[in-house]
């Protein structure tokens, strides 16, 4: 069964069609990588999932349940993590702090006034560091941490409450090339040891042909292409939309002129 | 129909002054991002200088005119002066130091004022030729008032001129949108802020000049009318010009036909306005989301928990408080119970405004609305000392509810505005009610109960529920609650993304915040046996603040520090002349040379003598 089916996603902004009838499936354990150049739409398409953007039209679900018109907040209750494409922690706590509260709002235990906060969830969250090998720096506030490791701390919280679905906005983005490697394969195996499936947007196509099982191209807010990395590659379409400066499906001389406008 | 005509009339020559200043103010947070509070200042100097040079040339119509713009030029001059000196020094610094600097300023100005002028009220001439009145549909209006209708309009048109004609006045417009990219742009934002600031003060000191004819000049002008004028703001939109315009005649007229309907409205009537205008358009009528506030504040480090010997010390202190009535005199331990009053508040106003990260400039509201509560409970309800101790803070949750319901739907600046609006309207409400509240006469004969009516046994009364109090918030503030509080605070976007309810949590905290500042007001009410509308006041908000700021806003310990040490010296300094003056200056003193306050520099200490818990790093 899929852990997520998107039918016929449509947004528009003014007369702008930012997202235009794109449908995709997401199979349980998929590592899935949604691609294509600047305002294709793909961080549209994200918003749509996560709830922060009600679509125009089509449906989204999640195991079967519809997320349209679902709060985001409640869509994390259903078992869907995020990560930022800029991190997004909460800089006044510690790394294990971060964590613990996550578990905390997942136990559904954020209104108590009366426990410690610092003292709850621990072991679990100190698991969830060493899954992303962060176990030695616990204690350190996170507003310290380099970047590399701020992006692995908001990996472990999205975690947390061991969601079905995980989705990331540009996990690499800002990241040294060593640093992009090596968070994706740790993605990669956290993906495969916990049956996670994954729905990521990425920039960088190393990162995304080494690991995605999947590929999604969007260009103009349709979907152009899909297929593993060896079929991507080949495809002209995909191709032309990276190689040739975005003019697809033939269109006509006024779209290329107003590109041409915008450059 | 002659009469609403002239009322129409009326109101449109009260909306110039009104717009003056308040397009003064927004120019200044436009292009400055801080929210003066000296405004009203600049506007009371400007009143009285106008009078002290009009009073040279009687009768003299270039005379009067000559002395109105002198008055505002002389403004201007006095605002450089204190850009240049202190605000410059503090454009990063948050908000918070910002607006309490201007209030030190506020005061200093104040007692200048005072030590000029005298305290007595000074009514300004007529203008000459303008000192009849002419008949319009049979009613008889005010040359002067028609006068002012047209210099409104007028310096719209001036101001629009500068800020659409001249290099300058782009510049204006464009740092009120993204005053990074200016700076990014190669502009001398020094000069680009002072001229900003000096254009600001001096239509307050226009508007304030503008006024003699029509108003007593007084040392009360100046908080007066900066509630008004922050709210014709918030209204049009901060920073907007034509928005102040707008807000400014539409306060105005509204105003003229309340009163014709209910008397007490006006001063009421802005802040509803603004309530409303603030739900509908969270940014007022033609104001835009601005830029950021100043550079990103410097992340606070994580709360760490008291280490064994420091519990110990503290454990000790709050034994040697218990203890003091037996040793100290009567007088000390009233000290001491007005003491954790301000505590207890102070702490309640960090509660949000530290750990959540919602500004307040009306905490009074709460406090004031405990108070209130048990005196009224006590003196119509008849009921006894501790049930009346319960109705206050009920009453105080009862208003935080109601009024955190709207705020926490805002954020920032706008946030505040609506917390202060809220307190001037519970402010107007206790004021005029006088059959309830005894308005201006306030509730008197407030007594504990028998066994509580000697200073010492109040003073453990006091302690029970204050230190009680203080303690609770602490407890919350290490609590999954708190943490999640200040995960808001941090980052709203994480908050919701962990599943989080955002504005549900804020809400609750601003409940809870207000409700433990009814506590203290309760605890007030009781131990000096009355109350008065002073207590909803901006000037009480505006004590808690700097209570907060003085103890420094990045500790727990803070708002306890600063309550104590504002106690002490209020105490002391209130019993000198030109008190506010020395006040002033200590405020600025804090703001310009220890940011971190009180409690950072004993932090520091506390780290020195390890005592506090060092982060693993």
């Amino acid at each position: 069964m899929n852990v997520l089916e998107v039918r016929g996603l449509t947004k528009k902004f003014g007369g702008l069609v930012a997202v235009d009838d794109v449908s995709f499936d997401l199979g349980q354990g998929e590592f899935l990588a949604l691609i294509g150049p600047n305002g294709a739409g793909k961080t549209t398409c994200f918003n749509m999932v996560n709830g922060y953007l009600r679509p125009d039209r089509g449906t989204v679900r999640l195991n079967g349940q519809d997320l349209i018109g679902v709060r985001p907040r409640k869509i994390v209750r259903m078992g869907v993590g995020r990560t930022f494409q800029i991190t997004r922690t909460f800089l006044s706590m510690t790394v294990i702090e971060n964590i613990q509260m996550a578990l905390i709002s997942h136990h559904r235990r954020i209104f108590d006034m009366l426990s410690r906060a610092t003292r709850l969830y621990r072991d679990e969250a100190e698991a969830l560091l060493r899954l992303v090998s962060m176990e030695d720096q616990a204690g350190r506030a996170s507003s310290e941490l380099a970047y590399g490791d701020l992006k692995r701390l908001e990996l472990a919280v999205a975690l947390a409450p061991d969601p079905t679905l995980l989705l990331m906005d540009e996990p690499t983005a800002g990241m040294a090339p060593s640093e992009r490697v090596a968070l994706m394969e740790l993605t990669a195996k956290i993906v495969a040891e916990r049956g996670v499936s994954v729905l990521f947007t990425e920039h960088d196509m190393d990162v995304v042909f080494a690991h995605a099982h999947r590929i999604l191209v969007l260009n103009r807010g349709g979907l152009i292409a899909e297929g593993t990395g060896e079929e991507i590659r080949g495809n002209p379409l995909v191709q032309e939309v990276y190689l040739g400066g975005g003019t697809v499906f033939g269109q006509a001389e006024a779209g290329a002129e107003s590109e041409a406008d915008h450059a | 129909m002659g009469f609403y005509v002239a009322q129409l009339l009326t109101g449109l020559a009260n909306a110039s002054s009104l717009f003056l200043i308040a397009c003064g103010l927004s120019i200044i947070f436009g292009v400055t991002r801080i929210v003066n509070f000296a405004h009203g200042s600049f506007y009371m100097v400007g009143a009285y200088l106008a009078y002290s040079i009009v009073a040279l040339f009687p009768d003299s119509i270039l005379g009067f005119w000559g002395g109105v713009i002198a008055a505002a030029l002389i403004v201007g001059l006095l605002g450089l002066i204190v850009e240049m000196t202190i605000l410059r020094r503090i454009y990063h610094a948050p908000e918070l130091f910002q607006l309490v600097a201007t209030f030190g300023v506020l005061l200093i100005i104040q007692d200048m004022t005072l030590a000029i002028w005298g305290a007595a009220d000074k009514l300004g001439p007529r203008a000459p030729g303008l000192d009849s009145a002419v008949r319009i549909m049979g009613e008889p209006i005010p040359e002067y008032d028609l006068a002012l209708i047209l210099i409104g309009p007028a310096v719209l048109a001036g101001i629009w001129l500068v800020f659409h004609r001249t290099r300058w006045g782009v510049l204006v417009r464009a740092a009120t949108q993204d005053r990074e990219m200016v700076g990014a742009l190669g502009v001398n934002q020094a000069w680009l802020f002072s001229a900003a600031f000096v254009l600001g003060a001096a239509l307050a000191g226009l508007g304030g000049a503008i006024q003699i004819p029509r108003e007593a000049v007084s040392l009360q002008m100046d908080l007066s009318v900066i509630g008004d004028a922050f709210v014709v703001v918030v209204i049009g939109g901060m920073g907007s010009v034509s928005g102040a315009f707008v807000a400014a005649v539409l306060i105005s007229v509204l105003n003229a036909f309340a009163i014709l309907v209910f008397p007490q409205i006006s001063i009421v009537l802005p802040f509803v306005v603004m309530a409303v205008v603030l739900i509908v358009r969270p940014y007022g009528l033609f104001g835009k989301e601005g830029s950021g506030h100043g550079a990103p504040t410097e992340p606070e480090q994580p709360l760490r928990l008291l280490s064994s010997r420091a519990t110990l010390v503290l454990m000790a202190l709050v034994f040697a408080l218990a203890a003091s009535p037996v040793v100290v005199s009567d007088f000390a331990s009233i000290l001491l119970v007005d003491v954790m009053v301000a505590t207890l508040f102070a702490v309640s106003l960090h509660f949000m405004m530290g750990l959540g990260g919602m500004v307040s400039f009306g905490h009074a509201a709460y406090f004031g609305v405990g108070a209130y509560g048990a005196a009224m409970a006590s003196n119509y309800l008849g009921l006894p000392m501790m049930p009346a101790m319960i109705v206050g803070p009920l009453a105080a949750a009862a208003a935080a509810l109601f009024f955190g319901w709207f705020c926490v739907r805002l954020s920032g600046v706008y946030l505040a505005m609506l917390t202060l609006a809220a307190a001037q309207i519970l402010w107007g409400v206790t004021f005029q009610s006088q059959a309830y509240t005894g308005g201006d006469d306030g509730i008197l004969g407030i007594w504990p109960a028998a066994w509580a009516s000697s200073d010492q046994a109040y003073f453990y009364v006091a302690f029970v529920l204050c230190i009680g109090g203080i303690w609770f918030l602490r407890r919350v503030a290490h609590s999954p609650f708190g943490y999640g509080l200040r995960g808001i605070r941090d980052s709203d976007v994480r908050a919701e993304a962990i599943g989080m309810d955002v504005k549900f949590h804020q809400w609750m905290g601003f409940a809870l915040a207000g409700t433990m500042a009814g506590v203290a007001g309760v605890v007030f009410a009781f131990s000096k046996g009355s109350v008065f509308p002073d207590v909803l006041g901006i000037a009480q908000s505006v004590d808690g603040l700097i209570m907060v700021l003085l103890g420094g806003i990045h500790a727990l310990a803070g708002p306890i520090l600063g309550a104590g040490v504002f106690v002490l010296i209020e105490d002391w300094v209130s019993r000198l002349d030109y008190w506010r003056f020395i006040f002033g200056m200590i405020i600025l003193g804090v703001v310009l040379l220890a940011p971190d306050g009180v409690a950072g520099g004993v932090d520091r200490l506390l780290r020195a003598l390890g005592l506090r818990r060092e982060g693993q790093a």
